[in-house]
């Protein structure tokens, strides 16, 4: 039988030789990541449920990487931090990146390809809706809540309703100059929906995507929650090979869907027409181009978050910005402290992209998720008023960056530098040839 | 989840209540654990949600006043994809602290659904059409559990709903823990925590 790459993993971690769509399975974890966030209740539940005298299920198999309330003087946020210490200490985890150490790494989403966590055909779940990030390598992740965490930290296990798979068809061998994968992928769920992919699989194929660098493939399946869905993959090859192999010893196994797998639907783009988008206040999903909303003022913009603060991310932002003085307060997060490093090292003609940035009076925060999700009031780049923002972050929700009466525009470096530049919303075009 | 009827006051709202609007992420700090920082979550239920979409078709209704810890509504009436964006279950967990039994509602984000279902919070349950054009916050609504009903008192008027299918086992048990238990999936704890 015939059946997706999602199709596949999921039938070999049930110790099925095949699942159907919209079937109920139970099905074995190779990696489970909490955060600060979630993690502490998630180990409350485990000890509540499963006894104080617990044991994880496996060590080796659970990632703990506080990355959302660090640098702040919130004290109940300070105490999370504590209690995964502790819990780390008593359960003599491994896998724990603590605050405060040069094991820190920042925004889990970058820190689990990382540290070589994301490998392709096994099963990730972590307590954040983000974790579909890590399809890009062909593993089957996804985000869940704390309760379903501490089952897993206790059992190795967790039931899942089979996903129907929606395929996104890239024609092209090539990105435009001017574009990036946070506008492929603000295309497809402004043509969606918010909830264009609820309950299903997005997988993303055809020679376009083949063409794009893991980084971009990061970006297109970190937003696959913004359109509903369970997760999104793209299919592993020697790009992929080659960064996982970098990081893991740990074998793994290519999973790729069958040619005459059936899919809920298909879609067709082509590379070399995506234009620059833009998503408008206050959804993901609402879609303009740039060019439409050329002009619009704005107060302040944001570049970082597990989206749009990767290293490729800060190169694209620094190549516009380099040369121009800012009209705008514009705030620069690393997601992780490797891109951060990268920062310091990484050069355009001769400036690394800390100098670029600082040159341009730009703020530069340290690793974390910082004011991508608001967060305590003192939150490096927090939006506490009325801003207008434009970010390369993931969601524009009513008061998601802080205040419910600031507002955000969701774009790409390149469209988010460009308009730093110029204080309003500008096409980067104008700025590349 | 012995009761076969739930009955109380209905709070309306649109579509696309994201997780955010329903326990902005500067409260996620509070114990969940704790009793007395746990009624914060109830306090902020729905805090995030912009005035003139809270509690329509009027609009500027809290789900919790000020200075309360607890809703006067039990039963949220909310149009399609509520619950998407952030995995946290802290928000269900709000719900339930600030005294919502069930949610009634097209459709929901597949996480927010997930976490409802499997902490044993609140219901989710799906209507087959969009209700929050019809029903107002305030009306008296009953969900007769065993028949898959909505009878809207005040106005007169019922509703069928989806049955729970596949979660129903879940629900009945009050959640993953207590199903699994059931199954014989996971051993009986005898130091059941308070």
């Amino acid at each position: 039988m015939s059946m997706t790459l999602t199709e596949k993993i999921l039938a070999k971690h049930s110790g099925r030789s095949m699942v159907d769509p919209g079937e109920t399975v139970w099905i074995d974890v190779d990696v489970l990541m909490t955060h600060d966030v979630c993690g502490p209740p998630t180990i409350s539940i485990f000890h509540k449920e499963f006894g104080e005298e617990a044991r994880v299920w496996d060590k080796d198999k659970l990632v703990i990487i506080p990355d959302h309330y660090i640098f702040t003087n919130d004290k109940y946020a300070n105490r999370n931090v504590d209690i995964l210490r502790a819990f780390a200490a008593e359960q003599t985890l491994p896998n724990y990146y603590d605050v405060g150490t040069d094991r820190y790494k920042g925004v889990c989403h970058v820190a689990l390809p990382e540290e070589g966590y994301t490998r392709p055909g096994e099963v990730l779940f972590g307590t954040d809706s983000h974790t579909c990030t890590a399809g890009a390598f062909g593993q089957f992740a996804t985000g869940i809540g704390n309760t379903d965490a501490a089952f897993i930290m206790g059992t190795g296990k967790l039931w899942v309703k089979v996903p129907e798979t929606m395929r996104f068809e890239f024609e092209g061998d090539h990105l435009p100059p001017y574009i990036m994968a946070k506008d492929i992928i603000l295309k497809v769920i402004g043509d969606i929906g918010v909830d264009g992919a609820t309950y299903r699989t997005m997988e993303f194929a055809g020679p376009g995507i083949k063409a794009l660098d893991i980084e971009s493939r990061m970006t297109l399946t970190n937003m696959v929650i913004e359109a509903g869905g369970k997760n999104g993959v793209v299919e592993p090859d020697a790009k992929t090979e080659e960064y996982v192999n970098q990081r893991t010893e740990v074998s793994y196994e290519l999973v790729h869907s069958d040619p005459d797998a059936s899919y809920h639907s298909v879609y067709h783009y082509n590379l070399e027409e995506m234009v620059p988008m833009v998503a408008k206040p206050h959804s993901p999903d609402n879609k303009a181009t740039a060019a439409e909303l050329e002009g619009t003022p704005l107060t302040r913009a944001y570049i970082g978050s597990c989206t749009g603060g990767k290293l490729s991310d800060f190169k694209a932002a620094a190549e516009i910005i380099q040369g121009h003085d800012l009209a705008i307060d514009t705030f620069i997060v690393p997601a992780t402290t490797e891109v951060a490093n990268g920062l310091s090292t990484e050069k355009i003609n001769g400036q690394t992209l800390k100098e670029i940035f600082e040159g341009a009076g730009c703020k530069i925060g340290r690793a974390s998720c910082a004011a991508c999700l608001g967060g305590p009031e003192d939150t490096f780049g927090r939006l506490n008023g009325k801003e207008v923002c434009i970010s390369t972050t993931n969601r524009n929700f009513p008061g998601r960056m802080g205040s419910k009466d600031s507002e955000v525009y969701l774009a790409s470096p390149y469209t988010v530098a460009a308009s730093a530049v110029t204080g309003k919303i500008t096409d980067p075009r104008q700025f590349i040839n | 989840m012995s009761q076969d009827i739930l009955k109380g006051k209905a709070f309306v709202l649109g579509k696309n209540i994201d997780t955010d609007q329903i326990i902005p992420a500067q409260h996620l700090v509070y114990s969940l654990n704790d009793p007395e920082e746990r009624k914060f979550y109830g306090r902020y239920a729905l805090s995030g949600t912009p005035s003139e979409e809270s509690g329509l078709p009027q609009g500027n209704i809290p789900l919790v006043e000020d200075d309360a810890f607890e809703s006067e509504f039990k039963i949220i009436v909310g149009g399609p994809n509520f619950g998407c964006g952030s995995s946290r279950e802290h928000a269900p967990a709000a719900l339930q602290i600030a005294g919502i039994q069930a949610i009634v509602s097209p459709s929901y984000a597949r996480i927010f659904y997930r976490n409802s279902v499997d902490g044993g919070f609140v219901i989710p349950y799906e209507s087959l059409e969009d209700l929050s054009k019809e029903v107002h916050t305030n009306d008296e609504l009953e969900i007769h559990k065993n028949e898959n009903v909505l009878k809207n008192i005040t106005q007169n008027k019922t509703y069928k709903l989806k049955a729970l299918g596949s979660v129903e086992d879940i629900v009945e048990a009050g959640g993953i823990f207590e199903y699994a238990r059931k199954m014989g999936m996971v051993p009986k704890n005898e130091k059941v925590a308070s």
